[in-house]
């Protein structure tokens, strides 16, 4: 385990020794590991391990107030959310975090919004509207559409997402990551709540996504099943700390882990 | 270098040359600062208990102030025809308190139900909706024109050294003060009291200790239904019971961002920090400017300080959670 | 004709995003225009423009600036009055500072000036949201309406502390000062607002709209997926101060002709213009004027009812207004908060599948 922790030259990102506090709550303490490029990495653990705690480090929302974050190349002690996000890092939500008054497709289409061209959106360029604006919004419409039709979300694209059922939403804001084309995707239970077809769907996407595009992902999960399906290495959190790191396998044998989620009620 | 003079150095001078008017100014402040404190009591009572930020706090005291008058002079409501007994003072503030808590009911039932989990800032322009509604209600009921309020409370002045103190003030502060701790008992040492606290922490809590939430509104209500009564008969004893009533009310708002929006001693002492520092700001360095800044001088203070200190003085630390 | 989508395939994405996307509500824009541009005129009088048609296109334009603010951004202002002021003396300050310059030109930097002011009073949007920005704005109202009180550079010095518009031509035809002819004025006011709105319009349906409801909808996450909220909140606080300031400058200029700052655009100015968003729709440009014309023609309509028709008393008429107001606004916010626009979407969506409802 020592060994895949030290092949930090294919990492796309590694985080070394984080602790992070709220006031007298640790919610991660001294907490290490590393995701490869291409991987799909899960991370596991107990109600309140410090699993969204984690992803909000990863993409600057929380400060830590030990360890560092390397992220291609550059080391930072926190990141800032815009920085992460340019740097191609996208996420969901555990509680679905969409724009609720805004259609299916203007959801999706803000996931663009770092890659539109600054002078063709700007103030005066956007209040004359035809001209660059307009080419620039049909340009991202194009992109948006196939991301669109590869979730399958056709009829509800003008829809106004806060109508839609739990399961579909779920989608649009992996949509809505999607559309930023990014290099490492985190994605916060994105099952929970969903019924059997739709896990189903959702797992072929993720798989899809990793496959096709080669996008890395960073994945909580609490269905045991689809983590062993899905991910190429587990890391394991509880209270706060890491207890195991290693292929599903190893992970699912490891003592701690087996004595952290017999020792917690679910 | 003048500049600096006049507006740094002469105003301190004076204030130490002459400390009986000094003190007099800040008397006068507190005294205004009570009043912003009650009101500001009320917001705070409210938003507590119903996360709702109750704009018309201010109008529900000119309200009770109104309903109070017309009681007294045996007004007949909607007709201004003055042909009804006219009530002694206790039985009327009685009944004004049943109103008060009749109008809890009524906005419990007609505004907050149908809101409920709508956001912050919608229940908040309803308030504004609210505002308006009770403002041309009381003066459709009462009339508008400018009315003399007298419950009893002595007038008159003495003077302690040079400082002149008046009467009525002190009384005004003493109420304030009693009614400060009657609802501290209340809720410290009353089962009633204590749930209310409980949903303020935490509304899963609340449900637990028994008590529906709608019941709890309503107490709530009325209970803020009873400060702005308080806060309507001082007011309105001092400068007649009139519509500025509810505008002055408005600064409350300032006191609640200097005191924190969750906190009973921060509505009192920000209150009173805004009273006096507006009269000493008006008085001292009202006159290079042509004076009036007491209109903004609470808002821009509120302004400044919410750039330093978001969550007030005494107010919870803002957290967020994704 | 029916009114429906079908048959009326899109072919491009630009038809797709257009303003209008269903013929018959082109046709329905035409047939608006021609009203307000030939029917209007033809038929109006003095009083209908000066006491309705102007107004409403006015308290429109500031309405569509605070719909930008609070409608699509979420952030909530009791200051429009306020900045409305610095709209109108700015306006004042330039015309007769530049006696030269050209009246448009004056209109626009009025609002560029307002801008800057609103950019301003947003700083503390940095940290604070809802009601506390709600505060932030009351300061910005109480304190502009004093410094143009107390400041007699801002009134030229006059004794009666009132700044009074000189007379100004546009190609030639008078549209300020007591000679300017109250249709002239209205079709300034038409073509200027309507440029304006449209300008809104799209800055609403493109990238910059989105931020906007991103950061209204669920600001955390939009920070997290790459919006700057501060930025975002202070370029719809410019943008929309630019709009209201634009609008008291055509209050002063276009419409009222002299006024006492404090008094003409005091607090509740800021209310009647938040309740037109709120009557009209909040987050829709057409609600704005829906809730203009509303609000600009119910009192009349009451006072002249109950006064004319029932035989009230003027204060009692006014009384029953606020309450009606009041009530209405409570009405909406229940029922539905994208307000008259939105009940009049529901009704084409109605109608749009009608007669077969499922
Ligand atoms: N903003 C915050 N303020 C205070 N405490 C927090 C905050 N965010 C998280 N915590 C605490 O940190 C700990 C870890 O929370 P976190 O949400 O990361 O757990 P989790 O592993 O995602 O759990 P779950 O499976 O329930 O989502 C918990 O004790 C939580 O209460
Ligand atoms: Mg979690």
């Amino acid at each position: 385990m020592a060994l895949s922790e030290q092949s930090i030259p294919e990492a796309i990102l590694s985080v070394e020794n984080i602790t992070l506090s709220f006031g007298a709550v640790r919610a991660i303490r001294d907490v290490s590991f590393d995701i490869k490029k291409g991987e799909i990495r899960a991370i596991i653990g107990p109600n309140g391990a410090g699993k969204t705690s984690m992803l909000n480090v990863i993409n600057g929302f929380y400060h830590p107030q030990q360890g560092q974050i390397l992220f291609r190349g550059m080391v930072r002690k926190r990141m800032r959310p815009h920085e992460a996000a340019g740097g191609g890092i996208a996420r969901t939500f555990q509680n679905v975090a969409l724009f609720k008054g805004m259609s299916t497709l203007d959801n999706i289409m803000t996931g663009r919004n770092l890659k539109m061209n600054k002078w063709n959106v700007s103030l005066l360029a956007a209040m004359f509207y035809y001209g660059p604006t307009q080419k620039e919004e049909i340009l991202h419409r194009q992109f948006v559409e196939k991301i669109i039709s590869f979730l399958e979300i056709e009829a509800i694209r003008k829809t106004p997402v806060g109508r839609l059922p739990y399961g579909l939403q779920k989608r649009v804001e992996l949509g809505r990551a999607l559309a930023a084309e990014p290099d490492l995707l985190l994605l916060d239970e994105p099952m929970a709540g969903m019924n059997l077809e739709e896990k189903e769907d959702m797992c072929r996407f993720i798989l899809d996504v990793n496959a096709e595009f080669g996008t890395t992902i960073a994945l909580i999960e609490h269905d045991m099943g689809v983590v062993m399906d899905l991910s190429d290495r587990v890391v394991v959190l509880d209270h706060g700390e890491k207890i195991a790191d290693g292929t599903p396998a190893e992970v699912k044998a490891n003592q701690n882990v087996i004595d952290a989620y017999l020792g917690v009620a679910h | 270098m003048e500049f600096l003079n006049l507006v740094l150095v002469a105003p301190i001078v004076d204030m130490i040359e002459y400390p009986s008017f000094f003190i007099e100014v800040v008397f006068g402040g507190l005294m205004s600062g009570v009043m912003y404190s009650l009101v500001a009591l009320g917001f705070v009572l409210i938003f507590k208990a119903s996360g709702v930020f109750n704009f018309s706090q201010g109008v529900f005291a000119l309200f009770a102030a109104l309903t109070l008058v017309g009681l007294m002079t045996g007004t007949v409501p909607f007709t201004l025809n003055k042909s009804l007994p006219e009530l002694p003072a206790w039985v009327a503030i009685i009944l004004t308190f049943i109103v008060m808590i009749g109008l809890a009911i009524a906005v419990e039932r007609i505004v907050l139900r149908p809101l409920v989990n709508q956001d912050h800032i919608i229940m908040f322009m309803s308030t504004i909706g609210l505002a308006f509604v009770l403002e041309g209600l009381g003066d459709t009921i009462w009339g508008s024109e400018v009315k003399a309020l007298d419950v009893g409370i002595p007038t008159g002045n003495f003077l302690i050294g040079e400082i002149q103190i008046q009467i009525f003030d002190l009384w005004a502060a003493g109420i304030a003060a009693f009614l400060v701790v009657v609802l501290a008992v209340f809720f410290q040492y009353t089962r009633t009291g204590r749930a209310l606290r409980a949903v303020a922490d935490d509304h899963q809590a609340a449900l637990s200790v028994g008590i529906p939430l709608k019941n709890i509104w309503i107490i709530v209500w009325s209970v803020a239904g009873l400060v702005a009564l308080v806060a309507g008969i001082m007011w309105g004893s001092k400068s007649g019971v009139q519509f500025s009533l509810s505008l002055i009310a408005l600064k409350a708002l300032p006191v609640l961002i200097l005191g924190g929006f969750t906190s009973v001693p921060g509505a009192i002492v920000g209150g009173l920090i805004i009273g006096v520092g507006e009269k000493v700001a008006e008085v001292y360095w009202g006159p290079l400017v042509d004076g009036a800044i007491e209109n903004w001088f609470a808002y821009v203070l509120a302004l400044v300080f919410l750039l330093f200190r978001p969550q007030g003085l005494f107010g919870d630390k803002i957290i967020e959670r994704v | 004709m029916l009114y429906r989508e079908s048959g009326q395939f899109k072919t491009s994405y630009s038809a797709d995003q257009a303003i209008f996307p269903i013929r018959q509500d082109n046709w329905a824009m035409v047939v608006f225009l021609l009203v307000a541009f030939i029917a209007v005129p033809y038929f109006g009088t003095e009083y209908f423009f000066q006491a309705i048609m102007i107004p409403v296109l006015i308290f429109a334009l500031a309405a569509t600036g605070l719909n930008i603010l609070t409608g699509y951004c979420g952030q909530l202002s009791l200051g429009t009055g306020g900045f409305m002021a610095v709209g109108a003396v700015a306006c004042y300050k330039l015309t007769t500072g530049f006696p030269e310059m050209n009246f448009v030109l004056v209109l626009l930097l009025s609002g560029i000036i307002t801008a800057g002011v609103g950019l301003l009073f947003g700083i503390p949007s940095l940290r604070i949201k809802g009601f506390y920005l709600a505060v932030a704005t009351l300061a910005a109202q109480f304190f502009l309406s004093w410094l143009f009180n107390k400041v007699a550079w801002f009134q030229n010095y006059t004794p009666s502390g009132t700044i009074t518009m000189p007379p100004r031509e546009v190609f030639g035809i008078a549209v300020t000062g007591a000679n300017a002819d109250a249709m002239d004025r209205y079709l300034f006011c038409l073509v200027f607002v309507l440029i304006l709105a449209m300008a809104a319009k799209n800055l609403v349906r493109g990238p910059i709209g989105r931020s906007w409801m991103a950061i209204r909808d669920m600001d955390i996450a939009a920070e997290l997926i790459g919006f700057r909220p501060f930025q975002t909140k202070l370029m719809a606080f410019s943008v929309s101060s630019f709009y209201v300031g634009v609008a008291g400058a055509m209050a002063l200029s276009l419409w009222l002709g002299s006024v006492e700052t404090a008094e003409a655009f005091d607090i509740n100015v800021s209310f009647q213009v938040l309740f037109i968003i709120i009557i009209g729709g909040l987050g829709s440009m057409m609600g704005s004027f829906v809730g203009a014309a509303f609000i600009i023609l119910m009192p009349i309509v009451l006072t002249n009812v109950m006064v004319g028709a029932l035989g009230m008393q003027a204060v009692t008429a006014k009384h029953f207004e606020f309450m009606f107001f009041g009530g209405l606004i409570i009405f909406f916010l229940i029922v539905e908060p994208h307000g008259i626009a939105r009940l009049w979407q529901i009704a084409k969506e109605k109608l749009r599948i009608w007669p077969f409802p499922h």
